[in-house]
């Protein structure tokens, strides 16, 4: 079954461990040095942050993954021309001050303090010669054609995406790494391999590689570029930040007037708005929530939509609360992080709706899958606009609901969204005169924008039976079950 | 920040931020000075969705496991208002209350499986009177915690009460040990004063009286923090009904050793100067107090037939203390103006699951008939 957004790992202790370090940056960190902190506080952060995994060493391998990654992207998104694909110092150091990290926080094996940050390690040796071998296989990409190198990344970025998304490759790469680690193999699961924060670090990485490859990217040194990726406050759930966006913040660092009352009320603002959302009425929702266990438990289609309606107030608040908390944080810090949610359950269509929740992922679908899709298909003419449409709003939402998981519930809840797009579409293309005659009668306009909301979140509402159930089978049932069938 | 005009509109200064947070300084001070003095946790426990929004709970609250909607809660306020006696009693409605130990409140059974619950499916009818029975059965095994109760009991306009007993629920230095007891400390204390019960008041597994600090919202925070999660729960209840998980148990010990002491008594020794059978004659005084009849039971036990079950009925009483407590309690019955019986042996062996006194529904629903047919007899001879 989906969880929400990684939320186990953020909790009041890490927020509130969050907000003394902000206000610390904020009192005590010189504007120069801002960057900087906000780089290795965001390493240091993400292995703290990083769950315990069953498998031995698995956590430690998974930040540090996610660190190489990184780099390498940065390392193949540089931009072409002799000059600008040039290491700079600052580039040398920071790679210098990851590495040196990095093997660092081996030490945590005989530190206890350290212990509590990052927990078991692996010996420094073999990570010594993991970094060895990663650094070779570096060099050996250097000598690949840039073009080359950025179609290599997406594909293995994709991949690693999928086999963490996929049950049964997840089982399988599992089982792999308990037998490297000397762990029993048959009990490998696909809970054995949590990467925090992938999906978010993926899309990132995703959309450097495609808007370096389209030639939008600006240049980003590798401490810009490590911040954008891990900035903590939007690490473990998002928003999807835009490179050029950040970087725009992030180079106004210094000059950013922290200690700014204006600044520090909007910040704490957010955040307070956030833990309330979340920790208070989320948390309580989840109580009630539509889950597989309460739906074998109920009684009658009355339980059920209370629980729907519970389960769709309580995604809304726990995810929106994540996102104002992330928000305020960055305020803080002196980074914008851009709007996650704005009212979604209160948009007239279906339309607007994905205009309005998670936008950030909303956008980058739209960015690097339905426009890329339409233009493909417009330019190979052998499709009609309507039937364009229907494709694009199809693959781009299965890409969403996949996103979330590569279950068949999530494929449904993605083509749910998809014929909704569509057919909301195909009827105000239709429509669109008609609802231009409507300024003419507030009250008829008003009647028709309120069973626009009263259609759109309803429709919502019923998509989220897909979402939350883990199988088609009780999807189906549950759908039967809402509206007075059997199970 | 789309949306959010209200908050990035407005110029803050120095002064607004503390201004906001010496005002949010004092609402804090005057809310937790509130809790501390006015006592309001007692107030927000007589607040309940129960019996309104929801159905009432069939049994009183207890239980850890966040997939069965229960919990364990300290405060009887809060516990007597999720529960279905909370509520108007009908014209016609002779209502029975039930009390006892985890067999009553019916470990490893479903609402309608307890005792309560069979003989309410039993329909018993009187004249007008139609017969419903609360479940006010409590884990632990403690007769003082059964006075806990019972006494709250008596304010919801019983007609009878059943008290189930086991020598177990009666040893008095075990009295003390029910966490329900020892949270509730000045109501048991006042028990102890009113009725010049054989135990110490000032016995240190009673909880110590709440400090000042204890008594504000933060020090109450872990009260209303339960409060608000059984008001959650409480929908959940209402569309599932379950408010127990029956988990898989080890079958009942059945062999045993030869060593025949009970709570370090052999035979021979001074039985009845351990069992407190003045919180018995405490909850006759109240319930003849309230004017309601009070039959008390001792319930059905395990009966072995393993090895050295000639020494041991089962892995809590060995044949002699047993025999000697059902002797005293015969003895005694006058204390109970004969509303005392014994069925200790009517359920067969393989009716019971993980306790000497837990029985599973069909040994329940034996139980439960042949023990309103002995209730009819005691209140219409």
């Amino acid at each position: 079954m989906f969880t929400l957004p990684d939320d186990q790992f953020m909790g009041l202790t890490e927020i509130t461990i969050l907000l003394i370090a902000a206000f610390a940056y904020i009192l005590i960190v010189p504007g120069r040095w801002r960057g900087w902190v906000l780089l290795v506080g965001s390493i240091v952060g993400m292995y703290w942050l990083f769950p315990v995994q069953n498998i031995r060493w698995l956590e430690y391998g998974l930040a540090t993954a996610t660190l190489v990654i990184t780099i390498v992207s940065w390392f193949i998104t540089r931009p072409t021309g002799k000059r600008a694909r040039k290491f700079t110092n600052e580039d040398r150091l920071v790679v210098v001050i990851v590495v040196l990290m990095v093997l660092a926080f081996t030490f945590a094996r005989e530190v206890d303090f350290l212990d509590s940050l990052i927990s078991r390690p692996p010996p420094l040796p073999s990570v010594a010669m993991a970094l060895l071998v990663v650094g070779m296989l570096l060099v050996l990409m250097l000598r690949l054609p840039p073009r080359l190198q950025m179609t290599f990344g997406l594909l293995a970025i994709i991949g690693v995406f999928i086999v963490i998304r996929l049950p049964f490759l997840t089982t399988a790469a599992a089982a792999f790494l308990r037998q490297n680690a000397g762990q029993d193999a048959s009990l490998a699961a696909p809970i054995d391999i949590g990467w925090l924060g992938f999906s978010y670090v993926a899309f990132r990485l995703i959309h450097t590689i495609r808007d370096r490859q389209s030639g939008l990217l600006p240049a980003l040194s590798l401490r810009e570029y490590l911040t954008y990726v891990l900035f903590l406050p939007a690490y473990v759930s998002g928003p999807i930040d835009r490179a050029e966006r950040f970087l725009e913040d992030d180079r106004a660092l210094a000059d950013t007037r922290l200690q700014d009352p204006h600044r520090i009320t909007v910040g704490l603002s957010r955040i307070g708005v956030g833990l309330f959302k979340k920790f208070i009425i989320a948390d309580s929702l989840a109580v009630i929530s539509l889950s597989a266990t309460l739906v074998d438990q109920a009684g009658g289609a009355g339980s059920l939509w209370l629980m729907l309606y519970a389960y769709a107030f309580r995604l809304y608040f726990d995810f929106s609360g994540y996102t104002d908390i992330a928000i305020g944080l960055g305020v803080l810090f002196g980074i914008e992080l851009p709007e996650n949610f704005n009212r979604p359950y209160l948009k007239q269509s279906i339309a607007a709706f994905w205009q309005s929740w998670h936008m950030t992922l909303s956008n980058w679908a739209k960015s690097y899958v339905y426009s890329p899709l339409s233009r493909s298909l417009i330019k190979q003419r052998k499709l009609s606009n309507g039937q364009i449409v229907m494709v694009a709003n199809l693959a781009t939402m299965v890409v969403i609901g996949l996103w979330h998981g590569m279950t068949l519930p999530f494929l449904a809840w993605g083509l749910w969204h998809g014929a909704g797009l569509t057919v909301h579409k195909l009827w105000s293309d239709r429509t669109r005169k008609w609802y231009r005659g409507l300024r003419d009668t507030p009250n008829k306009q008003l009647a028709w924008e309120i069973t626009g909301v009263l259609l759109t979140f309803h429709f919502v509402l019923l998509g989220w039976v897909w979402f939350a159930l883990p199988d088609l089978q009780s999807a189906l049932s549950t759908f039967s079950r809402l509206l007075g069938g059997g199970a | 920040m789309i949306g959010w005009d209200w908050l990035t509109d407005y110029d803050y200064d120095w002064r607004f931020i503390l201004r906001v947070i010496a005002k949010a300084a004092l609402a804090f001070i005057v809310i937790n000075l509130l809790f501390a003095v006015c006592n309001l946790t007692w107030w927000v426990n007589q607040i309940s969705i129960y019996n309104g929004l929801v159905p009432g709970r069939e049994r009183l609250p207890y239980g850890e496991q966040a997939e069965a909607y229960n919990l364990t809660l300290d405060s009887l306020d809060a516990m007597f208002s999720t529960h279905v006696i909370n509520r108007p009693k009908a014209e016609n409605e002779f209502r029975v209350v039930v009390i006892g130990d985890s067999s009553v409140w019916g470990v490893l059974l479903d609402p309608g499986q307890t005792l309560a619950g069979q003989m309410n499916a039993l329909d018993l009818q009187m004249a007008d009177y139609h017969y419903e029975f609360y479940n006010l059965g409590y884990p632990t095994l403690s007769v003082l915690k059964d006075l806990l109760i019972l006494e709250r009991a008596v304010q919801y306009q019983p007609d009878l009460v059943l008290w189930l007993i086991t020598p177990e629920s009666l040893h008095r230095p075990s009295l003390l040990d029910a966490p329900l007891v020892q949270r509730n400390a000045d109501a048991t204390r006042t028990l102890i004063e009113r009725y010049g019960l054989a135990i110490d008041p000032n016995d240190t597994r009673f909880v110590p009286e709440l400090d000042f600090f204890g008594r504000t919202m933060v020090g109450q925070r872990r009260e209303l923090a339960d409060w608000w999660r059984l008001q959650l729960y409480g929908f959940d209840w209402g569309m599932t009904g379950i408010d127990h998980v029956n988990a898989p148990y080890d079958p009942l010990t059945n062999d045993f050793s030869e060593d025949v002491s009970w709570h370090g008594l052999s035979p021979g020794d001074d039985l009845q100067s351990q069992l407190a059978l003045d919180v018995l004659d405490a909850g006759r005084a109240i319930t003849e107090q309230a004017g309601v009849p009070l039959y008390v039971v001792n319930e059905p036990i395990y009966i072995a037939d393993g090895e050295n079950s000639d020494l041991h009925y089962n892995i809590w009483y060995p044949n002699w203390a047993y025999d000697t407590y059902q002797g005293i309690m015969s003895e005694n019955a006058t204390r109970f103006s004969d509303a005392y019986s014994s069925p200790w042996d009517m359920i067969l062996p393989e009716h019971f699951t993980d306790s000497p006194v837990h029985m599973d529904p069909e040994g329940t629903a034996q139980f439960a008939g042949a023990l309103s047919g002995a209730m009819m007899g005691v209140l219409f001879p």
